[in-house]
């Protein structure tokens, strides 16, 4: 629909465009970010400059990048939606012909003084680009299997090549995120249950495939899987860290140690403890009251956007934050997951939380987009 | 394309619909999250408190032992020490002032250590253990063990700990170990976990730091049970680590202590090779540091005082100082013209005293000029004025391709920290470094070994080398490690026509034995032992003109650090030659007075296996040699013991 269907006339103009920003989302994502501050303090043992302190900054820096793109009209974001797309295609291309080498994978591409990881903008570019397809495609042809074919090559491009880089991980959530808004723009049910049956089959594939000369994994993530299954099989590498996070999460009781009391995250047992680990730190010092909070709030910043998303009448608007809400959601519950031992490790960040920069400032324009999404919404 | 009212309401109600489906599958998912929090952390809350409090299992990481660095005879000179020290942890000690004041009253500690230490702990987070005492005695250490529950936060360890058995001997080649750093840690990605054990050291210079890697060994672990007050109960299992790989150097540690304590106090360097092979046997800084005093946290005081010491003893000058080489840079200048085919080994020039080149008088040490020279009697008498006019002849871009043929202003890779390139200047160099077009004088200078070049200890003994033996020989400083031998390549010939070396090496004989040699006094009588050498004798000033019209100043009436430099380069036997060696004495004077006897007493010490007869010097030097021996006070070098034997295999 063309933007005049927007019936701009009603959709707030300049700056009185901050009376209809979603304000509870808003309070929301500061109210996570605040528990990130405070437990970067805790796990760096009270001192400000070494994660607390950079992180507010860029905080401060997201914050305003946030309210900045939610004035933004939302059909800018659907007329670039394909640019941004072709954009982060060309990044991971260039990382993986130049890319910084950084843990054992090839992830960063260091453009002057900026590091960026193109995979993580892809994740929200490429949400975009498939709710801006959507809202394109008449309905009806929806789930015919050449209208099929053109999302899940649009998703199987980027995720080859985040494969590519090593980073098992990311390609999961990329489908898994491009699933969402396939899932919720209508594709016919039978289309998933074929995917699942052939992962399945896959995954088995695998696994069979160990020890043999077509080995379809790296070892190491071979390893991860085993320490999944059995922590105690090596207990002085990935196991460990599974171990020594369930226990802090886990001695946390009903309301923790106490700020600044946890002693498996100050006494140095828990690795990343103020990255991929953070988690456990939290519900060692503040308990179950704490950790289910953060759950809580998660679960809340969700439901604003699911409320968002389905109360608005423009397609692209609504699948795009669907999607990006999806790829929130994947975000913490497979941090959360991983620490409380029910995903193999995989090193991902708890979003809004976790020290790192490239993380925190791209899940806040994402949301400064569901913002101009909520803002813009055809009115009338 | 437009799209109807229909068509909008119909895919929002699909959009709805869907995205319902998707809300209940999250929520499931938070609720599995949840349930499986509850049950972590309230259901089960007592397990993980009793893991997290101790009671229980832990595991412990045991830090492997490091590589032993022996030197070419099996000698230890780098190896452990069991070491018991305490630790301390602000958050578990609550009251750290008074724990400190009763733990002063069974080990001694002055009152500016314990303040020291309170600054420290104020200092680094609440839990993090800072080491309050170390090397403790036994008792010390089982007084404190025994009086643990009076001294909450302390922590009695024992462990392996750095030492270097030789003292300061090895302190520049070997480098030290200290304390894992933030910045340590920054710069490795990926850090074996080991490095954040609160007393594990890593290299932090020279061959330490340099073989980090080799040295360090694998991580073993133990598991046991531990009380509620974190107290070990019993070992339930344990992995045993891997210790770090032996290194087994080329150095020898008799030769490496008679030529530092030959260096004594003044600030200089010497270095010997072995030309058939270019291992390093000595490679000597002086004034040295004991790397013992790194290894245990040096004091603040003790390390104001090795940093404002004039001798600069921290300084490895043997690989990082850049000395103008002076006339030992001669065989340089004169192999070039020879190669170049501007003059033969006959050709002459007359010496008045000077030479005058666009209109500056260039003057030779010689006041009263050397006459008629040639080749060889140029570099007998160190005579300026033959490479002045050589200079102008060959042209620097020639002088400064010999000069990296033969080691200089080339780096030579060896397991140390920070070796210099050196610089052999050309006209590309100087337009780079300067932007400004080669001067004649600049070659001038050059062609005698001053002005813009520049090299090191290591480069001269290098360039002796290759002098000595034709070929491109390259230092090393690794014989095996963790027994698996380095092999010697085969150094290939340097390409330079042997008649000219010959010429050049009858030169440098005759610097010794010739009857105007400039360092005949120190030549070695015994024939066997027949040495070839070259002094040389460096300015670090400018001669103003108002120094030059009251006449030359001697170097004594100066002071220290404004005297000239002291070099010399020399090998042996000159038929058949096994050992090069060159010495540096910063600021020492002459170089046949200064640094000739100290090369020629190493070299000698190289070629005997020990301390020499006296029967190789010649009368006027014996009395004087014998008096230096006496003061000396050398190490014996213990017989290898057996477990070193699986080093040398």
């Amino acid at each position: 629909m063309s933007y005049l269907d927007y019936q701009v006339a009603q959709t707030p103009t300049g700056w009185r465009k901050v009376f209809f920003l979603n304000w509870p989302l808003v309070f929301l994502v500061v109210a996570v970010c605040c528990i990130g501050f405070l437990m970067l303090y805790s796990v760096s043992g009270g001192n400000l400059d070494q994660w607390a302190g950079p992180q507010m900054e860029r905080f401060a820096a997201g914050m305003v990048l946030m309210i900045g793109l939610a004035f933004v009209p939302i059909w800018f974001w659907r007329s670039i939606s394909v640019v941004s797309y072709a954009i982060c295609v060309l990044l991971l291309i260039l990382v993986e012909v130049m890319g910084h080498v950084g843990m054992g994978a090839q992830r960063w591409l260091v453009l002057g003084p900026i590091r960026i990881q193109p995979s993580e903008l892809t994740k929200v570019a490429f949400v975009m680009t498939l709710a801006a397809y959507y809202d394109w495609l008449p309905v009806e042809k929806v789930s015919r299997p050449l209208w099929v074919l053109i999302p899940v090559l649009l998703i199987l491009l980027p995720t080859g090549l985040v494969l590519m880089q090593p980073d098992l991980g990311t390609s999961i959530m990329l489908i898994a995120g491009g699933g969402i808004v396939m899932f919720v723009a209508g594709v016919s049910l039978w289309y998933f249950a074929a995917v699942i049956a052939i992962v399945v089959a896959g995954v088995t594939a695998v696994m069979e495939s160990r020890g043999t000369d077509w080995q379809l994994l790296h070892d190491y993530q071979f390893k991860r899987i085993d320490t999944f299954l059995d922590p105690t099989s090596d207990p002085l590498g990935a196991g460990y860290n599974i171990a020594q996070a369930q226990i802090a999460l886990g001695s946390g009781g009903w309301s923790g140690r106490g700020f600044m009391q946890g002693t498996q995250s100050r006494l140095n047992f828990l690795p990343e403890k103020h990255t991929d680990f953070i988690f456990t730190s939290l519900a060692e010092e503040f308990g179950f009251v704490g950790a289910f909070s953060l759950l809580m709030l998660y679960t809340l910043i969700l439901g604003f956007c699911l409320h968002s998303a389905l109360t608005n009448r423009d397609r692209f608007a609504s699948l795009m934050t669907i999607g990006i809400a999806g790829t929130f959601f994947l975000y913490f519950s497979i941090n959360m997951a991983t620490v409380m031992g029910m995903l193999p490790a995989k090193g991902s960040p708890l979003p809004l939380v976790s020290y790192g920069g490239t993380s925190l400032m791209i899940l806040l324009m994402a949301f400064g987009i569901v913002q101009s999404a909520h803002v813009h919404r055809p009115r009338g | 394309m437009r799209k109807s009212q229909k068509e909008i309401a119909e895919s929002s109600r699909s959009i709805s619909r869907r995205g319902l489906m998707l809300g209940v599958i999250q929520a499931a998912v938070v609720s599995v999250m949840g349930l499986k929090l509850r049950s972590m952390q309230i259901e089960h809350a007592d397990e993980y408190r009793l893991l997290s409090d101790g009671n229980s299992i832990n595991i412990r990481l045991l830090p492997p032992a490091r590589g032993l660095i022996l030197d070419r005879n099996g000698t230890i000179i780098a190896g452990n020490e069991q070491n018991y020290r305490v630790t301390l942890t602000r958050e578990e000690a609550g009251d750290v002032s008074a724990v400190i004041a009763r733990l002063r009253r069974i080990i001694p500690m002055s009152d500016r250590q314990a303040a020291e230490i309170l600054e420290e702990i104020r200092k680094r987070s609440a839990v993090t253990p800072v080491m309050v005492a170390d090397r403790l005695t036994w008792p010390e250490f089982s007084s404190i063990a025994l009086n643990a529950p009076a001294l909450p936060g302390v922590t009695p360890e024992s462990g392996l700990s750095r030492s270097y058995p030789r003292a300061g001997d090895f302190a520049h080649v070997l480098g030290y170990v200290g304390p894992v750093s933030d910045y340590d840690l920054s710069k490795i990605e990926n850090p074996d976990p080991v490095l954040r054990l609160p007393e594990f050291q890593l290299g932090k210079v020279g061959m330490e730091a340099k073989l980090e890697e080799a040295l360090r060994g694998k991580a073993g672990a133990r598991r046991v049970e531990v009380n509620s007050a974190g107290r070990e109960m019993r070992e339930l299992s344990r992995i045993e680590g891997q210790q770090g790989a032996t290194v087994q150097t080329t150095l020898d540690a008799g030769l490496q202590n008679f030529a530092t304590q030959r260096l004594g106090n003044e600030s200089a360097a010497a270095v010997v090779m072995d030309v058939t092979n270019g291992d390093i046997l000595a490679i000597s800084s002086s004034p040295v540091f004991d790397p013992n005093m790194f290894v245990r946290g040096i004091s603040g005081p003790d390390y104001r005082i090795l940093m404002q010491h004039d001798h600069r003893p921290l300084a490895d000058k043997t690989v990082q100082g850049a000395y103008p080489p002076g006339s030992t840079f001669k065989m340089v200048t004169l192999l070039a013209g020879l190669e170049a085919g501007v003059i033969n080994p006959g050709s002459r020039f007359y010496c008045p005293g000077y030479t005058q080149v666009a209109g500056r008088k260039f003057h030779c040490w010689s006041r009263g000029g050397h006459g008629t020279v040639d080749a060889v009697q140029s570099l007998e008498r160190s005579c300026d004025v033959y490479y002045y006019e050589l200079a102008q002849r060959v042209g620097i871009d020639r002088i400064a391709e010999m000069a990296r043929k033969l080691g200089i202003g080339v780096r030579h890779e060896l397991p140390m920290s920070a070796i210099t390139e050196g610089i052999a200047p050309d006209r590309a160099w100087k337009m780079a470094r300067y932007q400004q077009e080669w001067q004649v004088g600049d070659s001038l200078n050059a062609s005698i070994g001053q002005g813009y070049v520049l090299a090191s200890p290591l480069q001269l003994a290098v360039m002796a080398s290759r002098l000595a033996t034709g070929r491109a020989v390259e230092p090393r400083l690794v014989r095996s490690i963790d027994g698996v031998v380095q092999p010697v390549p085969e150094w290939p010939e340097l390409g330079i026509n042997p008649l000219h070396l010959r010429t050049a090496r009858a030169g440098m004989d005759a610097v010794m034995n010739g009857s105007h040699g400039t360092a005949r006094r120190m030549r070695i009588i015994a024939p066997e032992w027949q040495m070839a050498g070259k002094t040389g004798t460096s300015q670090v000033r400018n001669i103003t003109a108002a120094e030059r019209a009251r006449g030359v100043i001697k170097n004594e009436q100066l002071p220290w650090d404004r005297r000239d430099h002291a070099l010399f380069v020399c090998f042996a036997p000159f038929d058949m030659p096994r050992y090069a060696v060159s010495v540096v004495v910063e600021h020492g004077g002459g170089g046949s007075a200064v640094a000739a006897p100290v090369a020629r007493d190493i070299l000698l010490y190289a070629l005997a296996g020990g301390l020499p007869p006296l029967s190789a010097y010649p009368d006027g030097e014996r009395a004087k040699v014998e008096e230096m021996w006496s003061k000396m006070n050398l190490m014996p070098t213990p017989a290898p013991s057996p477990g070193t034997e699986r080093a040398k295999a």
